[in-house]
């Protein structure tokens, strides 16, 4: 059968009817994150395709099924990208699990993350309200902004159908230099380098080597290159695309794998297990084989949150708890979006 | 004044300036919606966040609205109190308590000046982006309140863009923290809620604002266009030709002709429309990018095409465009200001529609505006001694709006509903749509006295108001409930 916008919320209501959970999903390929949603699948796959792009907006809408690797195929042919450089850890990955999950790639603290660039949604509620909020406009402060309360949510306050955003032109040129310092080193200069005007659009640090990515044209990135000296990396597009989706080894395995979300400027963390920074400091992963209480604890003490992001033990909670009061506010969007908690039951384990 | 109410606030410690004498509330009897007013019950202007919870939760316990109130600003009338309620006045929250150079954040009150942030911010090379014309005297909790954008939010965005963190003290007089100072926060995206929820869902105590790296090189152009269809195709081809400009802004005669007369700021008076486009980043970069827009600007039939020789003349140029609203006041005192914002590519059309509706209801219409968003600004001249004259422009302002709704854009970009636009709300979203919204209300403030009346329309008004539309001539703002 044809997945249409009636058939989505014909279903939705019939789930809501009968209180019977549905998991939805797209691609399959963030089913590692977050805890285990209950229920019957509702495969969002075959609702796809692009709505309407008009490069010279700068606006792309498009149903939550179409592949990332489609849309980024269209775009590229304009000139243009998804600023948020969202991962694709299967070529299965879809629009709609991007904006379900809200992950942004290594372009995420310079240019901005999902949430900043999406516009515009139209969602079927819990009990099966075919909702829109938002719009395709840049600019637009009419009503709450539900349309980024969707982004991050884990699909437990609406069935995402289809989805605007702002998007970007592709930058002509992008170098990728290479540094080795150790990590307090690199900490402070990524920080001291954001501060000042230089085209950067990642970075990143392992083991004693630091890489950064500068985006923009050409004489430009020549200028920073500069003043910034380390050596030219020579397949640097392979580099962020591997650390984006995952690829290297670090990420992959089946301990553990911690993402601590911190105030860029956080100085080395306590931890004995490897780490890999992203995101100008205010991202570190890291493989610790450590209780879930005491890294949450420790990194919470900075002013950040920990997500158990991939294997371990998630009966100890995949994301940070809320604090008690926060956490009524959630429950009580929940309860007014899905009112008999349908939607990916279980998916979001700090919002029950 | 509520006895019981003045009893809890005699017992809040350091004690209240509460104001509740007729004479020394008239200040505060609207923003700077200044077409409608109302007296509160009595305003208190607190110094402390502590005595803000305690005012919330004396006024929550006896469900008395609260209104809220920065610099009073706001040109939607999202501040204009409540007659029976009390008006929270965070001018004295205005404390920056710090700028952290290396993190690029600022952590200030409420009652901060938006230029005071970039000011401050200023010696570590770093400014706060958003930049409303109002932003010498607006402060940036009425920002958060209405996502406020400005003439650079092309390139860096909105309020909601360039927010870490905020405090919030809910109805129930408990106090949250939204966002965090690392890039995301657990749980759902309650910061993007509460940016630009006029004052529905919670009272803003301290934000932490995104600080940004000052630009090594600047470059002013402005362009003249002998019609406003030839300035809108160049926004459009700039745009669709990768160059992202730090701003982009459009006047058509009228504004420059007030902006010459009362600023002398060197506009040339021989066109219909001028565009002042700023590109900024990396001198060599400016560089290409500016032969490239100047190359589309002189391809697009510009009249004349003329760089800002250096800061001075930069400065100049920008204190015209941000004080064109003022110069306009200078031609006709009274006006009314819209805030549609459409897809680009409709921009020469919607204009030459405005510009139709306009003669059609016989009334003067200039535009100054957003071009690179799309975020329209007809200001509509209406003679307020004369009666019947301010609904006419009223209605006007609403059949331009419901224009934007046709073409696939929004009734508001950047002012807010408040009380001006809450029958377009009804045109631009559906029954259920709005009663989500009134559940999300329901969820942060169960008991409701968060700026009752604003923002959202209540579903029996829509349908009062959907049964005369607003095309039929009457638009009875006097029956907005004012509680």
């Amino acid at each position: 059968m044809e997945t249409t916008v009636q058939s989505l919320t014909e279903r939705v209501r019939q789930a809501h009817q009968s209180k019977v959970p549905l998991a939805i999903h797209g691609g399959n390929s963030k089913s590692f994150y977050g805890g285990s949603p209950s229920g019957e699948p509702l495969d969002l796959r075959s609702y796809t395709g692009i709505i309407d792009y008009e490069p010279k907006e700068l606006v792309l809408t498009v149903r939550a099924g179409t592949p990332l690797a489609e849309i980024d195929a269209v775009m590229a042919r304009e000139g243009q990208m998804l600023p948020f450089e969202p991962p694709r850890f299967t070529e299965a990955s879809t629009i709609g699990g991007t904006v379900a999950t809200g992950l942004s790639g290594p372009r995420r603290p310079y240019t901005g993350a999902v949430r900043d660039f999406v516009l515009g949604t139209r969602i079927v509620s819990g009990n099966g309200e075919d909702l829109r909020f938002g719009g395709r406009v840049i600019k637009n402060v009419a009503g709450y902004d539900v349309s980024r309360l969707m982004t991050g949510a884990m699909g437990t306050l609406g069935v995402l159908l289809d989805l605007s955003f702002k998007v970007l032109p592709r930058p002509p040129d992008e170098v990728t230099l290479r540094f080795e310092m150790d990590q307090a080193t690199a900490i402070q200069r990524f920080n001291e380098w954001a501060g000042r005007p230089l085209p950067l659009s990642a970075t990143s640090w392992h083991d004693g080597v630091a890489m950064l990515r500068l985006s923009g044209a050409a004489a430009g990135i020549r200028a920073a290159r500069e003043k910034l000296g380390g050596e030219t990396f020579p397949d640097g597009e392979r580099f962020w695309q591997d650390l984006r989706d995952h690829r290297a080894a670090f990420f992959q395995g089946a301990g553990p794998l911690w993402r601590l979300s911190v105030p860029s400027t956080t100085s080395v963390l306590g931890l004995s297990a490897p780490q890999w920074i992203e995101w100008g400091g205010a991202l570190r992963w890291t493989r610790a084989e450590v209780g879930a209480a005491s890294l949450r604890e420790l990194v919470a003490a900075q002013g950040g949150h920990v997500t158990l992001f991939r294997g371990g033990d998630k009966s100890a909670g995949v994301f940070h708890p809320l604090q008690p009061v926060l956490a009524r506010v959630h429950r009580n969007l929940k309860a007014a979006f899905d009112p008999h908690d349908i939607l990916n039951r279980g998916r979001m384990d700090n919002i029950q | 004044m509520n006895p019981a109410l003045l009893n809890d606030f005699e017992r809040i410690r350091p004690p209240l300036n509460v104001i509740s004498d007729r004479e020394r509330l008239h200040p505060f009897e609207t923003d700077a919606f200044i077409a409608h007013r109302a007296l509160p019950m009595c305003a208190i202007l607190p110094d402390t966040e502590q005595q803000v919870v305690e005012i919330v939760s004396a006024c929550n316990a006896r469900t008395i609205p609260v209104v809220t109130r920065g610099a009073g600003t706001g040109i939607s009338g999202g501040a204009i109190p409540s007659e029976d309620g009390v008006l929270l006045v965070l001018t004295r929250l205005n404390r920056i308590t710090a700028i952290d150079a290396l993190a690029r954040s600022a952590t200030v009150g409420p009652g901060v000046r938006n230029l005071a942030v970039s000011e401050a911010a200023a010696p570590s090379g770093l400014f706060y982006a958003p930049d409303p014309s109002s932003q010498l005297v607006c402060s940036i909790g009425g920002n958060v309140a209405e996502n406020s954008g400005g003439v650079h939010c092309l390139k860096y965005g909105l309020t909601t863009h360039n927010l870490l963190q905020v405090r919030v003290v809910l109805s129930s007089g408990e106090s949250v923290t939204l966002g965090a100072r690392s890039l995301d926060a657990p749980g759902y995206d309650l910061l993007a809620v509460i940016t630009g929820s006029e004052g529905l869902l919670g009272v803003v105590t301290e934000v932490v604002v995104k600080l940004t790296a000052m630009p090594e090189h600047v470059e002013t152009v402005l362009a003249a266009f002998s019609s406003v269809a030839d300035a809108a195709l160049a926004v459009g081809r700039i745009i669709g030709d990768g160059v992202v400009p730090a701003a982009l802004e459009m006047m058509d005669r009228m504004v420059v002709e007030a902006c010459e007369k009362f600023m002398a700021a060197g506009f040339p008076l021989n066109a219909e429309a001028l565009l002042l486009i700023e590109l900024d980043g990396a001198r060599e970069e400016v560089g290409e990018q500016l032969c490239q827009v100047e190359a589309i600007l002189n391809e697009c039939g510009a009249l004349e095409v003329r760089r800002a020789r250096d800061d001075i003349e930069r400065e100049k140029l920008w204190k015209a465009r941000k004080g064109a609203f003022a110069a306009l006041a200078n031609i006709r005192p009274d006006y009314y200001t819209i805030d549609g914002t459409i897809p680009r590519r409709c921009l020469a059309d919607v204009l030459a529609r405005y510009a139709q509706l306009a003669a059609e209801y016989n009334m003067l219409v200039a535009n100054v505006f957003h071009a690179g968003d799309g975020n329209l600004h007809p200001c509509i001249f209406y003679d307020a001694g004369k009666p019947g004259e301010l609904e006419r422009s009223e209605e006007l302002g609403g059949r331009m709006l419901e224009i934007c709704i046709e073409v696939g854009g929004t009734i508001t970009g950047e002012h807010g509903v408040g009380i001006e636009k809450l029958r377009q709300m009804c045109v631009q979203f559906r029954p259920n749509e709005l009663a989500m919204f009134h559940a999300i209300k329901k969820a942060f403030d169960p008991t409701g006295i968060l700026n009752p009346g604003k923002g959202i329309p209540a579903l029996k008004r829509c349908a009062e108001w959907g049964g005369m539309h607003v095309h039929d001539g009457s638009v009875p703002r006097a029956d907005i409930p004012r509680f």
